[in-house]
């Protein structure tokens, strides 16, 4: 009989090849399979008997699958307590991905576990020559993600920040990155970077499409909003007042787009459609 | 071929229909789906309260089915305010209300706080088959019960057009539109999604839906939403409209289930595969195949297979 072929809607339960603890709450978890994803699309992680959850891929290799994730709902929970051979269901891949021309200049900026999906960007965009400026941001140096891999690629400057000034710059990466805008004399003649990417808090994201509307570089944003089915049927990540699906028209979004949404930094909604305030 | 019709004082620029459950939760789900071309558009299943729906995997799909048990969450009347409130401000395209209780006696006031909202139509959701557990069977499987919904909305309803969502998953689905339509009920949408049914993950021997079962939806479905059509048209006669849903991806499916006694064509499922343009491309489809057959007018296919029927016997 031939290999069915993977059904992306359906999930399938995979056992968990390997798991990397990177920080007190951060685990990586590794599966062998490939589901052909693209940097700042997500996959659909089901914990059976449990719950169902979005989460954004931190590489596909045509090989292995990896997923970062912080332990900090009842989901993730239960799946930061799961080991090496537990089976883990997934489903995808889906949603929109960063997208960029060979040899440009991309500024990443990855706050709290956005590190994992902006390592992955940097990992394939490096593949067709563009050079990358990388800024990540954490509240301490405990928590910073993905240091160390981000570190040692080429063609590769990362710069650090941390709330507490405990390592880097003492602040936010996205004032950081302002910084060095200024530093470098970025203008539209003598652009010092074409393009930003960011993944991270909402808050963070609102600083980075001001920054790239101000700075005019253009900007992909990867939004999060509470997805059921992943696949633009149920419609609850449709966002005020595009009416745009987030799990097919995003998660990563241009920042013209972004900032024709009302409720972006603003509010979200929960499973019943209720409106939650970001403040 | 013609595709707009005025139906009980309603303009349809197309048969089209957004399926309740698909998208609907707000009011810009709604516009996006007038600006894709759909003819009308129905809202979530409303509740009086705050529902809260199945913990996930709530919908997974193949090419040939999607299984959903969502379990039919909605924040309550308050929300429905905000949202076709501001739908209504500039509203593009006719607007259904379908709304869900648990008791008849609480159809009744979900109905009466929602027609405050000036609806064009209310539909009636009496038959999910993924909240069981939760509500007992549906109300759509037994004729005393439909009837009795049926009647109690309609006695609060005024002048605004009740249709009555059916199951598939009954013995006759004829006999329980017939007790609606003795209730008062001014047309039907039928189907609401089958089965239920379950899947299994063969490594965890775990049902992969968190309700474990859920309503089947997709091409699966579509002949047995054209064999309810069917008995649900013959059994009123024809003289009662249908919303005709189930399985519907192209044109042709639109005509099928027209031939079989649809007035107009819900449209969810086929979102995920087509994207958001597939009303527009069933429309168009439509239009193409009127033009090849040389139908002028999309009303005369109507409950055309039970007039064929008709002159062959």
């Amino acid at each position: 009989m031939k290999p069915i072929p993977l059904q992306s809607r359906l999930p399938r339960t995979y056992p968990i090849a390997a798991v990397r603890r990177e920080t007190e709450m951060v685990q990586t978890f590794t599966f062998s399979v490939s589901l052909g994803a693209k940097p700042g699309q997500f996959v659909m992680v089901w914990i059976p008997g449990v719950d169902e959850i979005p989460m954004s891929i931190a590489s596909d290799n045509g090989k292995q699958l990896k997923v970062t994730f912080f332990a900090v709902g009842d989901a993730t929970r239960v799946l930061a307590s799961m080991k090496k051979g537990d089976l883990v269901g997934i489903r995808g891949p889906f949603g929109t991905f960063y997208d960029w021309k060979p040899k440009q200049r991309l500024a990443l900026v990855a706050g709290g576990y956005g590190a994992a999906p902006m390592y992955f960007a940097a990992l394939e965009a490096i593949k067709d020559g563009c050079s990358l400026d990388v800024f990540i941001g954490a509240r301490s140096k405990e928590h910073l993600l993905y240091e160390k891999e981000l570190g040692s690629l080429p063609r590769t400057t990362l710069h650090i920040a941390t709330d507490n000034g405990s390592k880097g710059f003492k602040g936010f990466n996205v004032a950081n990155l302002e910084v060095i805008l200024k530093e470098k004399k970025h203008s539209k003649k003598k652009p010092f970077i074409d393009q930003i990417f960011a993944c991270g808090p909402e808050r963070m994201l609102v600083s980075v499409s001001n920054l790239s509307a101000l700075w005019k570089i253009p900007s992909q944003l990867s939004l999060e909003r509470y997805m059921k089915c992943g696949y633009g049927l149920c419609g609850n990540c449709v966002v005020d007042p595009l009416g745009i699906r987030l799990c097919v028209d995003g998660p990563v979004v241009k920042n013209d787009v972004c900032q024709k949404i009302e409720e972006f930094g603003k509010y979200h909604r929960d499973a019943v459609g209720r409106k939650h305030s970001f403040l | 071929m013609k595709l707009s019709q005025t139906l009980l004082g309603i303009d349809f620029k197309n048969p089209t229909v957004l399926a309740s459950g698909i998208w609907g939760i707000t009011a810009a789900s709604w516009r996006r789906a007038a600006k894709c071309g759909v003819g009308a558009v129905t809202t979530k299943s409303l509740w009086l309260h705050e529902h809260k729906g199945h913990r996930n995997p709530t919908i997974i799909s193949t090419d040939h089915w999607t299984l959903n048990a969502v379990g039919v969450p909605d924040a309550g009347v308050e929300k429905a305010r905000e949202e076709i409130g501001s739908f209504n401000k500039n509203k593009p395209v006719p607007l259904i209300a379908n709304i869900i209780a648990e008791s008849v006696e609480n159809y009744a006031k979900t109905a009466e706080r929602i027609l405050e909202l000036k609806p064009d139509l209310l539909e009636v959701n009496i038959s999910c088959p993924n909240i069981e557990d939760e509500f007992g069977r549906p109300f759509a499987c037994s004729v005393g019960d439909a009837s009795a919904v049926t009647k109690a909305v309609k006695a609060v309803s005024g002048k605004t057009p009740v249709f009555i969502k059916l199951s598939p998953n009954v013995d006759s689905i004829a006999a329980i539109a017939i007790a609606c339509a003795k209730a008062g009920a001014d047309g039907f949408t039928v189907i609401n999604t089958a089965g239920p049914g379950m899947a299994i993950d063969l490594k965890s021997r775990m049902p992969i839906l968190a309700n474990k079962v859920g309503g089947i939806s997709g091409p699966a479905i579509k002949p047995l939403a054209v064999r309810c059509i069917a008995d649900v048209y013959k059994a009123t006669e024809g003289k009662l409209p249908i919303i005709g849903t189930g399985g519907v991806f192209t044109g042709e499916d639109a005509i099928e289930l027209m031939l079989a006694g649809a007035t107009l064509i819900g449209i969810g499922t086929a979102l995920a595969d087509r994207g958001e343009n597939v009303f527009k491309l069933v429309c168009d489809e439509m239009a193409d195949w009127g033009k090849k057959n040389g139908v002028k007018d999309m009303k005369e296919l109507i409950g055309g297979m039970h007039r064929e029927l008709q002159k062959k016997s």
